[in-house]
């Protein structure tokens, strides 16, 4: 058996491939890729929804929502972590995720308009988030599958705050619920297509599927979260924007229309609403913050000398 | 990369309650080992998981080798005497 | 100005400034200099929306009017805001934000270590509650004092200029106004007089191994605890109070 056979034979049984383990470039390079572009939309996910922390309309909603954007932070430091076991670092990553190398999730390129937008956000983008992340605990690269444990364990309660700023808001005034409908208008495609293109143009799928990185495919996926959201939706009182939406008795499914891929791509090349103003804000967080982080380190290493100069004249 | 001065990688262990061992349970940047354990407070222990932290920098823990692991783990799969089921006593024996 | 009245403004005073400080570092979330610091700077947000949250309660029952802790907390004019001066200022950079919080801690630390002596069970019970994380937060930003200061030149410049620029409003925290001192001679809050001390000594000995130096003692801001505030404090408002001006008498 070759070194590859037996790493797949490891695959096929199940047993998880450990950092110091035998594996192909390519799969590094594969991990290393789609666990640093997780990493990086953790990150920038941020964004959209910190917008609203200072607007937030109560002081309940707030701390959530705090407490929210703060647990983005630490799954994307977790994924970071976990891509670093393979050998990247992460001011290497931040790097390409600053220079447009490394793709986040577009959905973070569209505007957090109102407040309906926290709520559809941690309804759909989170929902669909946990469709793609509960399959990925039980991945085959072991720093990855127990990351992915903690950020779902974590994540539970996104998706439930989302759900209930959505439920106020359908049970609110007139103004209100528009409110909500219009953030289901504009949240429900781009949810759609966080799936990934269709398995056909899914050029990574096959070799993940076998490497069992990937568990389902982008269109088995995508269905879920369709049959899972629109009883959900229906629950609200909203209306998916999508004429075509219709339960299909003989699939068990519900059908839908299709995705505006030609924006999907547009978004992924760079020209969604936010895309400029994403990468520019976390650029100027990582450059404003350079000063900080040089003086941390020169602080630690002048207490280091300084103890050693002690212990020496102990010694002495 | 080394002339940015980046913070190196800690490895995080925590104990989540007296009575249990320390537990790996993931990494972080700090500039010190310090911050380190206030950086794991804050990253680790935001849902009470903990109530004792461990740090150590990565780049000091030696970890045996995948290739070698036959050679270390494998020769004690066969000493069965070490385990009590290997030993045959009476059932009327109450307590051993 | 009845007892309860005084009681009223005098917990308004203490939550507004958890309140304000706590929108200011939440501005923070997302834009830290790294990963570990912003989730530092949250979480310590995070305690201080709880104390606001405790005491709007409180006030609000004070009150006696049937408001809720957000009606207090988001339905005032500027004028009627009674935070210091202090915690509106903006965050500018790590180093102002460093700054303002060791001094607000420096003061909160001792403030409500006396808390815990109040007569008001209430008063008692949110310092006992908060007085550990207020001593994890001046542990926090000490020791980046230290860091800052005792780091790079351009972290000391950085860190001096910031003290030097946000001494003026520190002197607030520990000048009493008639509702310190009447909470005081009540029994219910803490003797500023007698505080001050500790909190000047812990800003000196914290400064010193920062190697910065102490800015002159020269003419102090105040006003804020009166409601005279700063332009800064407009615009909080305006960020923090949007939905419940522009959708009045909604439930969110």
């Amino acid at each position: 058996m070759t070194q590859e056979q037996k790493f797949q034979a490891k695959i096929d049984e199940e047993i998880r491939i450990e950092p110091k383990d035998w594996m192909p470039e390519a799969y590094r390079k594969t991990l290393i890729r789609q666990i640093s572009q997780h990493a990086h939309s953790e990150i920038v996910g941020m964004l959209p929804e910190g917008n609203w922390i200072t607007r937030a309309p109560s002081l309940r909603r707030k701390v959530a929502l705090l407490a929210k954007v703060q647990d983005e932070a630490g799954h994307g430091l977790y994924l970071y972590s976990a891509a670093e076991t393979l050998g990247a670092e992460r001011d290497d990553m931040i790097e390409d995720l600053h220079s447009g190398k490394a793709k986040y999730s577009s959905i973070f390129n569209y505007p957090t308009l109102t407040w309906a937008d926290i709520g559809a956000i941690g309804w759909l983008v989170d929902g669909a988030a946990i469709m793609n992340q509960v399959p990925l605990c039980r991945c085959s690269y072991g720093p990855y599958a127990r990351a992915m444990v903690r950020v779902c364990k974590e994540e539970s309660f996104h998706q439930r705050q989302g759900y209930e700023i959505m439920l106020t808001l359908a049970k609110g005034t007139e103004e209100q619920k528009a409110m909500a409908q219009d953030a289901l208008n504009r949240w429900w495609w781009p949810s759609l297509m966080m799936f990934g293109p269709n398995d056909k143009d899914s050029k990574h799928t096959q070799q993940s599927m076998d490497w069992k990185i990937k568990r389902f495919t982008n269109d088995e996926l995508r269905q879920r979260f369709v049959d899972m959201t629109v009883p959900q939706a229906e629950y609200l009182g909203l209306t998916v924007p999508d004429p075509d939406i219709k339960w299909n008795e003989e699939e068990g499914h519900y059908d839908f229309g299709k995705i505006n891929w030609e924006e999907f791509w547009n978004v992924v090349k760079g020209n969604g609403p936010c895309n400029k103003q994403r990468i520019r804000a976390r650029k100027k967080a990582y450059d404003d913050g350079a000063w900080v982080r040089e003086a941390a380190m020169a602080y630690a290493e002048k207490r280091r000398k300084r103890s050693e100069a002690e212990a020496g004249i102990k010694v002495a | 990369m080394s002339d940015k001065k980046n913070w190196p990688l800690y490895e995080v262990f925590i104990r989540s309650k007296n009575g249990l061992s320390h537990k790996h349970v993931g990494s972080l940047h700090a500039a010190d080992a310090e911050m380190a354990i206030e950086n794991a407070r804050d990253v680790y222990t935001r849902r009470s998981e903990g109530i004792s932290i461990w740090v150590v920098e990565s780049k000091y823990i030696t970890a045996s080798s995948p290739e070698e692991s036959e050679s270390l783990f494998d020769p004690a799969n066969d000493k069965v005497y070490r385990h009590p089921t290997f030993y045959n006593i009476p059932d009327e024996v109450k307590h051993m | 100005m009845t007892d309860k009245e005084a009681l009223y403004q005098y917990v308004l005073q203490i939550g507004d400034n958890a309140l304000i400080l706590g929108q200011r570092l939440g501005e923070w979330c997302g834009h830290g200099p790294v990963l570990e610091q912003d989730i530092a700077m949250t979480n310590i947000a995070l305690d201080l929306m709880g104390q606001a949250r405790s005491l709007m309660s409180y006030a609000a029952e004070i009150e006696g009017k049937g408001r809720t802790e957000d009606q207090v907390a988001f339905l005032r004019k500027e004028n009627e805001y009674r935070n210091v001066l202090l915690v509106e200022q903006p965050n500018e950079d790590f180093a102002y934000t460093i700054v303002r919080q060791f001094l607000f801690d420096s003061f909160h630390y001792y403030f409500q270590e006396a808390l815990l002596q109040s007569k008001d069970e209430r008063l008692a019970a949110i310092a006992a509650k908060s007085i550990k994380e207020i001593r994890y937060h001046l542990k926090y930003s000490s020791e980046w004092m230290i860091r800052l200061g005792d780091g790079t030149e351009v972290s000391h410049a950085k860190i001096q200029t910031a003290l030097d620029d946000l001494w003026m409003f520190s002197g607030e925290l520990t000048t009493p106004n008639e509702y310190d001192l009447k909470m005081a001679e009540a029994g219910i809050g803490a003797d500023l007089n007698a505080i001050k001390p500790a909190i000047q000594e812990k800003v000196a000995e914290i400064l010193k191994i920062a190697t910065l130096q102490v800015p002159a003692d020269e003419w102090m801001q105040s006003g804020g605890k009166e409601g005279r505030h700063t332009e800064n404090m407009g615009f909080i408002l305006s960020e923090m109070q949007y939905m419940q001006r522009a959708y009045p008498n909604m439930e969110w």
